[in-house]
């Protein structure tokens, strides 16, 4: 007796419960694995799930085993010359070998590592576990222009096509029941005095009454069918009403300096640095758009493309850049619709009196804008005058502005997790 | 029922009706041969599927634990590395016994696997008197069922972490929690789940009784021994050790003994328990149930392309695909990772088969019952009654030793080299035939530890023993197994290794000094 089943259509992932359980046990682990991976891998990389390893001997299940030692007689096959007596050498680094299997050979690689894959989104997780992206309380109803139509309650008046049938049955009935109730009871009285005329003796009865009670009888059926089954008031209507929506866009504005200081070096750090923000934003906004604006004395908009690879010479004009990201924010992002973010990069250099400009900048028009703005200085030399100015805009909004330094690649991870980490609610 | 002389179906493409009708001429066959199944249910699946039956070890429903998730991450890992093929089989020792074809699977590969699943595996399930004795093919689905629900009750209640240190320290001991001689009883679901609350109040009745006598308080209990005994006026030595004889099963000692463990945690121990009874004889079989299977594809597969049931490029992609399956690389190959239970398997039960149809000389000095007998006959017997060590030590044949070139070679540490001991000659045949059976008994495949002492009335510690084989010492992972059952037993642990009645090392958890918790 045999029977086939076709379980293709069943539910996969029978074992997701098992590797969630998996992935929590080592957590620890896998983050510290995930973390080398971010700072190791070229920055391509990150949009794909990865490959994590753990050392095999914590994640092992121990039993009781053989240890090395003592006597133990093992067969193996594919003799090809040894006769009965030879006497072989010990292969070198004498391996533990299992329990008792394998031969004089070299058992194959040890492993000890466990190496599995995580999916992307189970990779994303591990990189921004506990980070948060500060300031991001919905901003201010009033400030939103955009709406969306939602459901609030039931209105008398619509168009056909809003019509609520279940409401409108449901006032029709209650109508049905009040209209008729009393035109009924007037009905039972009715034919209860005219009962009690017709029980009478013939001699005792009242023609006239009795006529009178049945053309009232007849009135009041007529009246009762009269009701009808549905009426224009009791139609009910959704009711829609435009709802401010708190947005759910984000801009990320990447600044960089692109001046002659900057080598490639520098740039690809800031790459990660922005690819980090950008991939962190994605996760917390629906739909995040990119804004590339390189500056060295003059600031333009530019491509992915041209913003990381392109070279140019020439001294540095910060607030160049500052004043572009305004203007693009003026004419394209209004606040009340994006939540704006602003991640700058660069070595630290600027033009002298530039630097007090930025600050200006900063805290007279751009600061009120921004959810949140973050600088990364990439240098190993100590701090110059444009560091100094931002400090004194970190002390004004030390909520919304953040600046950190890095000095190489392997601080990219650790100092994005300084800039985001979750802070304790107000 | 005549024979047919065109083949059902040609190609690699495969449906629900060539299937069933490929199944209908396996089971005609099948039943010529005089093999005896559970009814088969089998279950066409995806890959994705396939992994999380690989996954939970073969139960088709299993309860929750991170090592089936590390299980099926290394599955996943290396099928996506393309190192392992799925497509093999998977067949569950239960009634009906399920089987599982993937749907990627050639015609060719799903004909194969009905063969040496439903067929090969399932009549070994039915007939082999080791599966017999200790499973209940029947019960098992019902029994996972149970245990999922009851562990997965257990979290709610106790927490998850709670549980899954529970588990894990009872998969540690999960091998010695078998009885080896007693059969237990079969018992369906619903009983098991009536069953398990009265166990609940009364185990946990007796384990009270056990440990009611409290230190100091037993030689005033036997006060007349104590006026009649001047040698022991304290009284220490009038009770026998306990438990009187060692036990081997661990896990089971300690659902009824461990002094600290609450009901639920006894029936948790309970579970794994009866789980590894179940897989126990898998254990002891692999080179018998591979082998047999092997050998009944392969005649069924034959079978089929003699009756023209089956065209030729089907069965030279089955001779292919076979060869491989049953290939054994050679000691010093890159490949070679220790004997193919599916080579050396299907070359015993073909050899069987060879011996009793056109036995030679050497056959009938070495095999003078089965020489000449009926193939069929002696092939089932030999099936029904054997395990791996006995099944070698009875039937492995020179000519297989010789096809196999098998050697033996002696390791033993107090000598700087290794000695061949025997080799496929007239002298070495019994010599390597005995190391291979040896190879495979479990007894000696895993060392042999027993409870040796539960002090009970002194410091509660738990003493186990482990009978040295050849001064063969315990690895490395005795300590976190040591760990493991310190949180099952909740007093100190220790361990003796025993060489010829003296003990040779002393291990114990906690370690000496580390005066954390002993009480």
């Amino acid at each position: 007796m045999t029977y086939f089943i076709d379980r293709r259509a069943n539910a996969k992932h029978k074992s997701a419960v098992n590797r969630q359980r998996f992935l929590q046990r080592y957590r620890s682990h896998i983050k510290r694995s995930v973390e080398e991976a971010v700072n190791r891998r070229s920055i391509t990389d990150m949009e794909r799930g990865e490959k994590v390893s753990i050392p095999a001997k914590d994640i092992s299940e121990p039993v009781f085993q053989h240890g090395p030692g003592g006597s133990r007689t093992i067969v193996s096959p594919g003799n090809k010359e040894f006769v009965e007596g030879d006497r072989l050498r010990r292969p070198g680094g004498e391996s533990e070998g299992g329990a008792g299997e394998g031969g004089a050979s070299n058992q194959g690689e040890g492993v000890d590592e466990f190496a599995f894959s995580l999916s992307r989104e189970e990779f994303l997780d591990f990189v921004f576990d506990g980070l948060a992206l500060p300031h991001l309380e919905r901003k201010q109803l009033r400030d939103l222009d955009e709406v969306r139509p939602v459901r609030a309650g039931v209105t008398r008046d619509g168009v056909p096509s809003r019509i609520n049938i279940v409401r409108s049955m449901r006032e029709a009935q209650a109508r049905r029941i009040g209209m008729r109730a009393p035109i009924k009871r007037a009905l039972r009285e009715a034919e209860e005095a005219l009962q009690e005329e017709e029980r009478k003796d013939p001699v005792l009865r009242n023609p006239t009454r009795i006529h009178e009670l049945k053309a009232e009888i007849e009135r009041l059926e007529k009246r009762l069918e009269a009701v009808p089954f549905i009426d224009t008031y009791d139609l009910r209507y959704n009711n829609l009403v435009d709802q401010p929506q708190p947005s759910n866009k984000a801009v990320m504005f990447c600044v960089m300096d692109v001046s002659g200081s900057m080598t490639q070096g520098h740039k690809d750090i800031a790459k990660r640095f922005f690819l980090l923000l950008y991939l962190f934003l994605e996760r917390n906004y629906e739909k995040v758009e990119l804004v590339f604006i390189r500056h060295h004395t003059a600031a333009k908009e530019v491509d992915e493309e041209e913003f990381f690879y392109s070279r140019e010479t020439g001294g540095t004009i910060v607030s160049s850049a500052l004043t572009l990201v305004d203007e693009i924010i003026t004419q394209r992002y209004s606040p009340a619709q994006w939540n704006l973010y602003v991640a700058q990069a660069s070595d630290g250099d600027n033009w002298d009196d530039d630097s007090t400009t930025c600050r200006d900048l900063l805290m007279s028009s751009l600061m009120a804008k921004l959810q949140y703005y973050t600088y990364v200085e990439i240098t190993p030399h100590s701090h110059q005058a444009l560091w100094e100015e931002y400090e004194r805009v970190q002390a004004r909004h030390p909520e919304r502005f953040a600046m950190q330094q890095i000095v190489e690649s392997g601080d990219i991870y650790p100092v994005f997790r300084k800039l985001f980490r979750k802070r304790i609610a107000q | 029922m005549s024979t047919v002389s065109t083949p059902i179906a040609t190609g690699s493409d495969w449906n629900f009706e060539i299937l069933t009708a490929y199944e209908r001429e396996i089971a005609r066959f099948a039943q010529e041969y005089r093999l005896d199944i559970y009814p088969n249910q089998i279950e066409i699946i995806t890959s994705e599927q396939m992994m999380d039956a690989y996954a939970s070890v073969g139960m088709p429903v299993g309860y929750h634990h991170w090592s089936f998730g590390k299980q099926f991450l290394s599955v996943e890992q290396a099928y996506r590395r393309g190192q392992m093929g799925l497509a093999y089989e998977l067949v569950i020792n239960s009634d009906p016994c399920i089987a599982y074809l993937m749907e990627e699977n050639t015609l060719m590969m799903q004909i194969l696997v009905m063969a040496h699943a439903c067929y090969g595996h399932n009549s070994f399930f039915k007939g082999n008197y080791l599966f017999r004795t200790w499973t209940d093919a029947s019960a098992i689905v019902d029994y996972l069922v149970f245990a999922r629900k009851y562990i997965a009750e257990c979290e709610q209640r106790h927490g998850v972490t709670a549980v899954e240190q529970l588990l894990d320290a009872c998969h540690a001991l999960q091998n010695y929690g078998v009885d080896r001689y007693k059969r237990p009883s079969p018992i369906s679901s619903e009983e098991e789940a009536r069953r398990q609350q009265e166990r609940e109040a009364y185990l946990q009745a007796q384990v009270n009784a056990l440990w009611r006598t409290i230190p100091g308080k037993a030689p005033r209990d036997e006060s007349k021994a104590f006026a009649e005994d001047g040698d022991d006026p304290l009284g220490l030595h009038q009770y026998e050790r306990y438990p009187p004889e060692p036990q081997e099963n661990l896990l089971y000692f300690l659902e009824k003994n461990a002094p600290l463990l609450e009901p639920w945690q006894r029936e948790i121990v309970r579970i794994v328990r009866k789980l590894a009874q179940y897989f126990y004889p898998q254990r002891q079989t692999q080179v018998m149930n591979e082998g047999w299977a092997t050998f009944w594809h392969y005649t069924l597969m034959n079978r089929l392309y003699d009756e023209g049931l089956i065209d030729e490029g089907t069965i030279l992609e089955f001779l292919h695909s076979h060869t491989a399956v049953v290939q054994q690389p050679g000691f010093d190959s890159p490949h070679f990772n220790g004997i193919n239970p599916y080579a050396l398997g299907f070359a015993m039960f073909s050899d069987i088969r060879r011996i009793c149809e056109t036995p030679d000389e050497e056959d009938r000095e070495w095999f003078p019952e089965i020489a000449g007998s009926d193939w069929l006959e002696t092939v089932h017997f030999a099936m029904r009654n054997f395990k791996d060590e006995s099944f070698i030590q009875q039937f492995l044949s020179p000519r297989v030793i010789r096809d196999l070139k098998l050697f033996s070679l002696v390791d033993d540490d107090r000598d700087e080299m290794l000695t061949i001991s025997a080799i496929h000659d007239e002298r070495g045949y019994r010599r390597v035939r005995e190391a291979l059976a040896a190879q495979y008994a479990l007894s000696l495949r895993e060392p042999n530890i027993q409870v040796w002492e539960a002090d009970i009335r002194g410091d509660r510690s738990l003493t186990l023993r482990h009978v040295q084989d050849a001064r063969r010492p315990l690895g490395k992972t005795l300590y976190p197994v040591l760990r493991h059952l310190h949180q099952l037993w909740g007093f100190a642990v220790k361990l003796e290794s025993v060489e010829e009645d003296e003990v040779v090392r002393r291990y114990q958890w906690p370690l000496p000094g580390d005066a954390r918790d002993s009480g």
